[in-house]
């Protein structure tokens, strides 16, 4: 199914770089210690953009709750209908979250607490990101 | 601007409104027709000729003629920046002749476009930056009590013409689209808080089912409610249940209708509104709250804690506490905000998690707990504005069939969004 790619922009392009040699990065304001994600120009807390560097992560997390779309307005998705929307918090910090549409798992069977881990998926010829997959 | 003369009381403690109570809402109107869409051909049915059809019935409601009229406050399209509940006209389909020659009269109405058409000769004050019908009472009463206008016309456009609502034919996700499409993320924003609210109290979509049923019969009693006007017949906890997913746990019956349709609102002094016909209904306070989640998306715990800081601001700010509410009018479009909102605010005695428990029981108009007594946008399609338009005809006695049997006093109305809401303030007494 063709769906939408990310266009990577000046602050995003490192994150989507990153995907694509399957590393799961985060902003993190060196001065607050704080992550950021998805990134900004500048750190939300303190304001400033001069401390804001890129933090590998551990690639895991949790499933905290989900959705299944059955009409969608992204027209491209339509003809996936239903499908999973899953929300992952991040393990080292429950209030960073991601996207899954848990590749595998059937729609609505979502184990909400179960730990994921990240997976790479190819959206296009040049483009993977960032997907979960349920730890046994 | 509306952000240049920094109206919004949105930081704490915001303290008690300096103009409560001597801002009043003096008159109401409504075009005479709630269509589903604009046909692109009756230029009689224009979403600029439906404002000035509802600004000369408020004009009529109050009891003034063009001459008094001194401001125009409006949001242009019922959104932020001018921006319509629905699509743009252009640019793919050609405009009209004068005055439908831009998409200003099409799909979003300025107050420069009001006062041109209307030929309103002594406005000296025009804003067109409302926002939703909640921000935009709060910017009229603000500007009114700051003295920038004595007799404000207050429109509110709700336009929707051809073509199914939002889509989005992109295979390019840009700008914010490109942390959500590529995963098909969308209305499953309000499915997921819905189910962590679920998981969290231990309830269900079907407990959604009496309040839903009970909006559709309550808006079945307001004359320009869309369904009153093309769909009277009633609608049963059958039909709710039986309603095909959007993104569960939101389904059909849980997404307001878009409409056509124009209202008006006269907001002036108290002083003033002694001269004019209705009683009128005083503005004790307007607050307002806009948040951003820390991440990705709105939790339930995003959504609680800024209703909550929202509610308390609102208390703050009207010098009122929960049991002194009699009308209460939290929005519901989408249905499950109003549980959020309900909660926040403590309605009735409602806490966290109780507002299925609170459906459950009496709410009918007739009863003890008669929430959205106008039928919010559920019961009425998504005008918005029978959340200002019920709470001023309960408290004014006139609200016919929908006339609640409790007191009537004061009333509290909130929307939009968990994440961007403004509260408003009523009460048949100044003080
Ligand atoms: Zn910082």
């Amino acid at each position: 199914m063709p769906r939408p790619i990310p266009v990577p922009d000046a602050i995003s392009k490192p994150f989507w770089d990153a995907c694509n040699e399957r590393r799961l990065i985060i902003q993190v304001c060196t001065m607050c210690d704080r992550r950021q994600f998805p990134p900004e120009a500048e750190c939300r807390e303190c304001g400033w953009q001069f401390h804001l560097d890129w933090m590998e992560t551990s690639g895991r997390g949790t499933i905290v709750g989900f959705s299944i779309t059955y009409d969608s307005r992204i027209m491209a998705w339509q003809e996936e209908q239903p499908f999973n929307n899953a929300v992952v918090a991040l393990e080292e910090d429950p209030e960073i979250n991601f996207f899954s549409n848990l590749p595998g798992i059937p729609v609505g069977e979502v184990p909400v607490g179960a730990t994921v881990e990240v997976d790479f998926i190819s959206v296009s010829d040049d483009q993977l990101i960032p997907e979960w997959k349920v730890v046994e | 601007m509306a952000r240049a003369i920094h109206w919004e009381r949105n930081e704490d403690p915001v303290g008690i409104w300096e103009h409560r109570g001597k801002v009043v809402l003096a008159g109401a109107g409504h075009s005479k027709n709630t269509d589903r869409r604009w046909d692109g051909v009756s230029m009689d049915r224009t979403l600029g000729a439906y404002v000035i059809e509802a600004a000369r019935a408020a004009m009529d409601d109050a009891g003034i003629s063009p001459e008094d009229v001194d401001g125009i406050v409006t949001s242009a399209g019922g959104q932020p920046a001018h921006m319509s509940l629905g699509s743009q006209w252009g640019p793919l389909r050609p405009f009209f002749d004068a005055p439908y020659d831009s998409e200003d009269g099409l799909t979003y109405v300025t107050a420069e476009w009001i006062q041109k058409q209307m030929n309103l000769p002594n406005v000296q004050y025009t804003n067109s930056h409302g926002e939703t019908v909640w921000n935009l009472i709060g910017l009229a009463a603000q500007v009114v009590g700051d003295s920038r206008c004595e007799v404000c016309l207050v429109p509110y456009p709700n336009g929707n013409i051809e073509g199914r609502y939002h889509q989005n034919p992109s295979l390019e996700a840009r700008g914010g689209a490109q942390w959500s499409n590529p995963w098909g993320w969308g209305l499953s924003g309000q499915g997921f808080v819905f189910d962590q609210y679920a998981r969290k109290y231990g309830t269900n979509h079907e407990r959604m089912a009496p309040f839903v049923v009970q909006e559709h019969a309550n808006g079945l009693l307001w004359p320009y409610s869309y369904y009153a006007q093309h769909e009277p017949g009633p609608f049963t906890t059958e039909d709710y249940l039986n309603g095909r997913w959007i993104a569960r746990d939101l389904s059909i019956f849980d997404c307001d209708r878009p409409v056509q349709a124009g209202a008006c609102y006269i907001v002036t002094t108290a002083e003033r509104a002694k001269d004019m016909k209705q009683q009128p209904v005083y503005i004790l306070d307007h607050t307002e709250s806009a948040f951003t989640p820390r991440s990705l998306v709105q939790t339930l715990d995003d959504t609680e804690s800024w209703t909550d800081i929202q509610a308390k601001r609102s208390y703050a700010g009207s010098g009122l506490r929960p049991e002194d509410i009699d009308v209460f009018a939290p929005y519901d479009g989408f249905a499950v905000f109003t549980q959020y909102f309900l909660e926040a605010f403590g309605w009735r005695g409602v806490k966290r998690g109780e507002a299925h428990d609170f459906y459950a029981d009496d709410i009918t108009l007739k009863g003890p707990n008669p929430i959205n007594s106008g039928g919010g946008n559920m019961g009425t399609g998504r005008m918005r504005t029978v959340f200002i338009t019920d709470p001023m005809e309960q408290l004014q006695g006139r609200a016919g069939d929908r006339q609640v049997d409790i007191k009537a006093e004061v009333a509290v109305t909130i929307g939009v969004l968990p994440s961007n809401a403004a509260a408003l303030a009523f009460s048949t007494s100044p003080d």
